[in-house]
This record gives structure tokens, sequence and C-alpha cells, in this order.
């Protein structure tokens, strides 16, 4: 019998539907590859440096979340096997040395930053701190019992007095890190020249050049500066994270830069799962109201108005708060608490959506509704092309620029909405890390004496510039495809 | 006029119905009142009798839709239907769980919800459009642009922070202002001055960016060109023509979240401990206290509705074009 696998995969139902909308959007860069005006509007996207240098950083955080989307649980150690025996899991094989895998669902993400989830303190303490940020009663090597900053266990500890040897330390690998950094950005600036080389007429050195100077038709520069940037950051981070605390520690001293990291997970399934689940609904009930009118118009015209009618918070916070009943009554339905979180997690997805479809199924019953007296339209049904052919081959992809824009513009406000909505305490499970749990817990630390600034501006930092991003990104691509804005 | 206005109040009647079994479906059939008692005393806790003596607290005993046991009309009114969704219409919202009514509750935090709320609303009205017409006076210059790119900056700052922020600087650094608390009267000003101005902040740069939108649309037209060249001034053009004109696309924004006013801002009164319907509501939200919700949302849609009549009534007033039939 061969060896127990070391991990066993999970797949959660938000990594599943990530995966699914990752597989969507690269059979829709196959498919704008073949159509060339689709091709068009995209160039035009890639001609703005705002836009490339947006979507540079959101693709960041792309890689990010779906690093964190990659779940297992790890194998237990033979010897808590044992112990565990007694309680059968459905997963042990009938040896006696069976694989017994934790409850615990990790994530690549959690595995490539072990140190930093592993490395926990007892409680607060600073960026690059060295001591708690709480007095504790400390024993002496000489017995005697004195109140004081303790030394943490993890952060700066290979250090023997770090109030002197700090600042060397930190400059020296700050340095390395910058190295690292400009190596790997060499490597990148020479991938992404030969990609736009190839094919072209010129030398690799001149196009080399131009990318720099910044005369290329596609906004390479604004990419390649963008690139320095975060690799800089995390050339840096990759470099001090194992051994300082480099964004401090929460109350229960988790690092804080892993809690940021973990939270833009929730953010992107939030920002772009709700837009997924809504938007079949949204475009199949926009186009039926605009084409069919009469009875099929009136019906989708009452459900959105009655669900416009409520005010968001309210509908979200009752469905939530009903969902929450439906999840605690059924235990059973879970296996780990991540599944339960999960499930949570979808939920408010779904919920955000129902909330949420009615606006783009308004914009896209307009839209229908013009298009169905064009002349093309009405060709198509003197030559008695059923509806469903018309409706699929000459409305939706017309109409496929409204849910593009509606897409990226939801976006940043969905993400803003799971803070709020995490704070007022019908966002995601309290166990989820996200961005709104994150400040809810630091919410109360700046009236503490003395003030803990460090979680709030984390957080602050990180989602102002996912947010920024996904703005700026949004922007450029309804520029691009809004044929009143040409 | 008037028969428009009957239509429109006689349309709204069935979108409340469906407000009201929207509602209901979500609190008594998705879950029963069983698993609410369950969930609320605590799964471990809730014995039969405990379930039992919750449900009757309530008014969650009875039958949901047909008494069989009741006589005549009681037949169908002593039923949960009846009581928890119907008498809504009545305005009767009953008790919640600390025993006090409802509907008194929601008549007294009116006040300092308005108190908070029509400030903010009137300033950043007047700041966002002032600020707007400002941009767009100075379109296509360095100012517009970084005036831009401020605003989408502060779109893209969560409010949680401008609250958290502003609380953190005014009442706590400089001391100011009573970081949170209400007085009545006149005594309320210190305490509404800081929340008022932090809604303002964290509202502008979107409606701004917004506002500035419709001008340009408005002053790409050809009735603009036509005034500039029969020699008025920019600022005549801005102020008599294009802001006139935007006020249709500003208007359908702007009315319906008027009686919305009511229904205060539920993060700003939470932070800032005003006793008005938006803290309520979070207070309800916590304490899962479904009969305040489900009283927060039909009043909500009430209001939602008064706001799309109200609508279509300004745009007869702004543009003498439409006629309401």
């Amino acid at each position: 019998m061969s060896a127990p696998m070391s991990f066993q995969p999970v797949l959660l139902w938000t990594d599943l539907l990530l995966f699914v909308l990752l597989g969507a959007a690269l059979l829709a860069v196959l498919h704008v590859r073949g159509n060339e005006p689709l091709r068009a509007a995209w160039r035009k996207v890639g001609k703005r440096p705002a836009g490339m240098a947006a979507a540079t950083v959101l693709l960041a955080f792309v890689v990010v979340g779906v690093l964190d989307s990659l779940h297992y649980r790890p194998l237990l150690p033979a010897v808590e096997a044992v112990a565990l025996e007694a309680g059968d899991t459905p997963e042990a094989a009938p040896v006696p040395s069976a694989a017994v895998y934790s409850t615990e669902v990790l994530s690549v993400l959690d595995a490539l930053l072990e140190p930093l989830r592993a490395q926990t303190e007892k409680t607060y303490s600073a960026p690059f701190a060295a001591q708690l940020y709480q007095r504790e009663a400390m024993e002496l090597p000489d017995g005697r019992q004195v109140r004081g900053y303790p030394r943490l266990v993890h952060g700066a500890a290979h250090l023997h007095d770090p109030a002197g040897e700090r600042a060397g330390d930190v400059a020296a690998r700050v340095a390395s890190g910058i190295g690292q950094a400009v190596l790997a950005w060499l490597l990148f600036f020479a991938v992404f020249a030969t990609l736009a080389w190839h094919g072209s007429s010129l030398a690799w050195g001149q196009v080399a050049a131009a990318m720099l100077a910044g005369r290329t038709v596609l906004a390479w520069r604004a990419v390649l500066v963008t690139l320095a940037i975060i690799l800089l950051i995390v050339g840096v981070c990759l470099e001090l994270a194992p051994l300082y605390h480099v964004l401090g520690t929460d109350k229960v001293g988790q690092d804080v830069l892993y809690l940021s990291l973990k939270s833009v997970r929730t953010a992107l399934v939030i920002g772009t799962i709700t837009t997924l689940v809504m938007m079949p609904f949204a475009v199949a009930l926009g186009i039926a109201a605009g084409y069919l009118g009469g009875w099929v118009d009136d019906a989708v015209q009452y459900v959105y108005t009655v669900l416009n009618a409520i005010p968001g918070v309210l509908l979200i916070a009752a469905a939530v708060l009903m969902m929450q009943v439906v999840i605690d009554t059924h235990p059973q339905w879970f296996d780990t608490a991540a599944e339960r979180s999960d499930a949570r997690l979808l939920a408010l997805c779904f919920i955000l959506g129902i909330t949420s479809w009615t606006g783009l199924a308004r914009l896209l019953r307009g839209e229908t509704l013009k298009l169905r007296e064009l002349e093309y339209v009405q060709a198509a049904r003197a030559f008695g092309v059923r509806t469903p052919a018309i409706l699929r081959r000459h409305i939706l992809p017309n109409v496929m620029h409204i849910v593009l824009i509606a897409l990226v513009m939801d976006f940043s406000g969905l993400v803003l909405a799971e803070a709020v909505l995490s704070y007022v305490g019908i966002g995601v499970d309290p166990t989820t890390i996200s961005f709104g749990t994150m400040i809810n817990m630091a919410r109360a630390e700046l009236a503490r004496e003395p003030m803990v600034w460090w979680s709030l501006a984390a957080a602050f930092v990180f989602m102002f510039v996912l947010v920024l991003a996904a703005n700026l990104f949004a922007d450029v691509v309804r520029d691009a495809f809004d044929p009143r804005r040409s | 006029m008037l028969a428009y206005l009957v239509r429109r109040v006689l349309y709204a009647i069935p979108i409340l119905i469906g407000v009201n079994l929207l509602t209901f479906v979500l609190f008594f059939v998705v879950n029963s009142p069983d698993d609410m008692a369950r969930m609320h005393i605590g799964v471990k806790r809730a014995t039969p009798e405990a379930i039992e003596r919750w449900k009757a607290d309530r008014g969650y005993d009875k039958p949901m839709f047909v008494n069989a046991d009741a006589q005549g009309r009681a037949r169908f009114t002593d039923t949960i239907f009846f009581d928890k969704s119907l008498r809504m219409f009545a305005l009767e919202f009953g008790r919640a769980d600390d025993g006090r009514d409802i509907g008194q509750e929601i008549r007294d935090r009116m006040g300092p919800s308005l108190a908070i709320a029509l400030p903010t609303f009137v300033l950043s009205l007047f700041a966002s459009i002032s600020l707007a017409l400002l941009l767009v006076f100075f379109r296509a210059t360095y100012l517009d642009f970084w005036g831009v790119v401020m605003c989408v900056a502060m779109m893209s700052i969560s409010s949680l922070f401008y609250i958290i922020g502003g609380q953190w600087l005014v009442s706590k650094l400089w001391a100011l202002v009573p970081i949170s608390g209400y007085a009545p009267g006149l005594d309320a000003a210190r305490f509404l001055m800081l929340p008022v101005l932090i809604s303002v902040l964290a509202g502008i740069g979107s409606s701004v960016r917004w506002y500035r939108t419709i001008f340009l649309e408005e002053i790409s037209k050809d009735y603009v060109r036509t005034a500039r060249a029969k020699g008025l001034s920019e600022l005549a053009v801005l102020f008599r023509h294009v802001l006139r004109n935007a006020l249709i696309p500003i208007l359908t924004g702007v009315v319906v979240v008027i009686p919305m006013l009511f229904m205060g801002s539920l993060l700003v009164e939470s932070f800032f401990a005003i006793p008005g319907l938006g803290s309520y509501t979070i207070d309800a939200i916590n304490a899962q206290d479904f009969a305040v919700v489900r009283a927060m949302v039909f009043i909500g849609s009430v209001l939602y509705i008064i706001g799309l009549i109200l609508t279509d009534i300004s745009y007869t007033l702004v543009d003498p074009r439409v006629r309401l039939e």
C-alpha cells in the first residue's frame, strides 16, 4: 500500500466558483483574440497607462487570491493519528497508521507564508518591534519579579541587542530585498520585451528601449513601473517578514501582514462571485423583459421594483439573519469550520447578488428595447429566425459591453460593502479573515492608550490600493466599451 | 395630475404586498419559528418548553395561515400571517424583544435621525454641485484632472475609515467635540457637527464625479454653444443653462432619497451613539430582534415608494415639458 498523501485537497464552493470565473476569463480572452472589434476595444484599454497600471496591481491581488483558494487539509503526524483513531474520520483507511487529515483547512498561500502564520505572539506588538506592546510581569534570571516589556517569541528574536543591531540588520535585509527585486524585475522586463518584440520588424534592443521610453502602442512603461514597485515591496517583505512582524501583530498576536494578505481573497470572492451569480438572472430577465415585452416585462419590472423598494442594507440584514439560522441549525452539513464559514461567504455573495441584479437588469432591458427596433433585428425577425436564436445571436452579443462594464464597476463597491456589512455584523463569518473583520477588531484600538494603529493602517492601505486600482480599471474599461464615450 | 397620483398610489399597493410577502417568506417560511427560537435561545439550552415559551411571548405559536380551532373571522385573523404581516399595513408593528412598542420607538427616534440626515443631505448636495460646477468651469485643466483624481481616491476609501479617522482626529486628538452622544434641542449641535461633516466628506467623491459627468454631457449640447455664441459669459451659461437643464438627471437620483432620510444612516448613528432609527436597526440586527428588522424593512419600502412618487412630481416642477397624465 502506498504511503498516504501528505495532504488532502479541499475544494470549497467559493474556490470552485473562482476557478469557474478564471476559466471563463480565459475563454473570453480566446474569444476576444478572434474578434476584431473586441480586440480594438481592449487595445484602447491597453493604451491607457492608468488602466495598465491598475490592471497590474489587480493581477497581483488576483495571484494572492488564487494562491489562497487552493485549499488542502494537511496530514496529521502519525503519533496524533493513533491518538485520534478513536474518533473515526471517514477518510481514515483501515490500517493502524492510517492517514488522518487535520480538520484545519489550509491554502497554498498559508504554506508559502508558513512563518507568518505560525509565528504568533502573545498580543499586540508594533511593526518591527522586538518587545511586546504591553507590560507584563517577568521573572529575571536571578529570580526577581519585575514588570516590563517582554521580548517577542519570534519578532526580531535573532538579535541579541535589538536596540543597537536592529537598524543595521533591517537596512542590510532591505538592501538584499531590493537586489532580488531588481533581478526579478529585469527577468520580467526581458520576458515582456521578448513578447513585444516577437513578430515585430525591429531589433530586440529597439523594442526594449521603446518600452522604457513609453513609446509603445500599449502602455508597457506603466506596467513596468507598477511591477517595479510591487516587486520592491514583495522583495523587501520576503527578506524581512520571516524575522520581523513588518506590520506588527494584533490583539491575539497574529501577524497583521498575514491577515491583510488573507483578506484579499475574501474581498476578491465578494467582488467577483457576487456579480457572477447574479449575472445570469440579470441578463436573462433583462433581455427577456426588453425583447418580449407584454406580461413578461410587467412581471420582471414588478419583481425588481419590489426588490428595489427594500433598502439594500435591510434586505441583506434580513436575508443574512435567516441564512445564519439555517447554517446554525444544520451543523451536520459541514465537515470543517472552513466549510461553514465558506458557506456563509457564498450565501453573502448570493444575497448581495440578489439585491444588486436589479440595476443591471434595468440597464439591459432599456438597451434591448432600443435594439429590438433596429433594422438588423427586424430583418432577422422577417426572415423567420426564432426568438431564442435572435436573443442569442443578435441581442446578447450587443449588450455584453453593458455586462462587462457592470462587472468591473460593481467590483469596488462590493469590496467596500463587505467591510461595512462585516462591521455591522451581517457580513462574513467572524472567523473568516476579511478587511471588515480586521477593521471591526481594530476599531477599539485607536481609543486604547497607548494607541494601536497598525492593524487599521494595514487594512486601510490594502483596501485603498485594491479599490483604487479597481476604480481606475473600471473607468478605463467603461471608456473603451461604452459607445457613448468615444 | 390628481388622477396620475391616485394611479401611482394604487400601483404602490401591489409592490408593498410584494415586499410584505417577501419578508414573510424570509422570516417565517425559510426558517420555522422553532428554528428561530432555537437560534435565539442558544442551541444547547433550547428545551422544548423554552422554545414554546419563546414562541408564545412573541405570538409565533399560532398557526401560519389558517387557524382551524378558531371560529368565524378569527380563523384567518388569529394567525401569524395576519398578526405579523398584514397588520403592518395599519402601521402596527407589535413589540420588540425588550417589550417596547416598535411603533412608538420609531416615532421617538425619527427626530434624531432627521437631525443628522437633513443637514448632511443639504450640505452634501450643495457642496458636490458647487464643486462639480467648479471642475466643469475649469474643464480640461490641471485643476479638473487633479480634482477627478481626488474624487476617485476619496471614493476608494471605505466610509468606516472616514468615521474612525474623523473621530480619532477631531474628537480625540484635537478634542474639539465630544466623541459620541446626543442631547435633545439646540444642544445637539455640538454632537451633530462631526457626524454631519464626516458623512458629507465620505460621500463627496462619488457625487462630485457623478454631477461632473452630468454637467459635461449637458455642456456638449447645441443649446450651450448657441448660448455662448450669443455672447453669454461662461458663468451665466453654467448657472442659467447647464445647471437648470441638468436638474432632471440630478433629481432622479436625489429626490428618491429624501423620504429615506428618516431611516438615518446605520453606520454614522451607531458610531456616534445617536439614538436614531439607524442605530435602532443595527442594535436590532445584532440582537437578532426579527420583529424590529421586519418593521424597518416595511417602513423603508414605504418611504422608497413615496420617494418615487415625489420624484415624478418634482419633474413637473423643474421641466414644464413633463406632464403627468
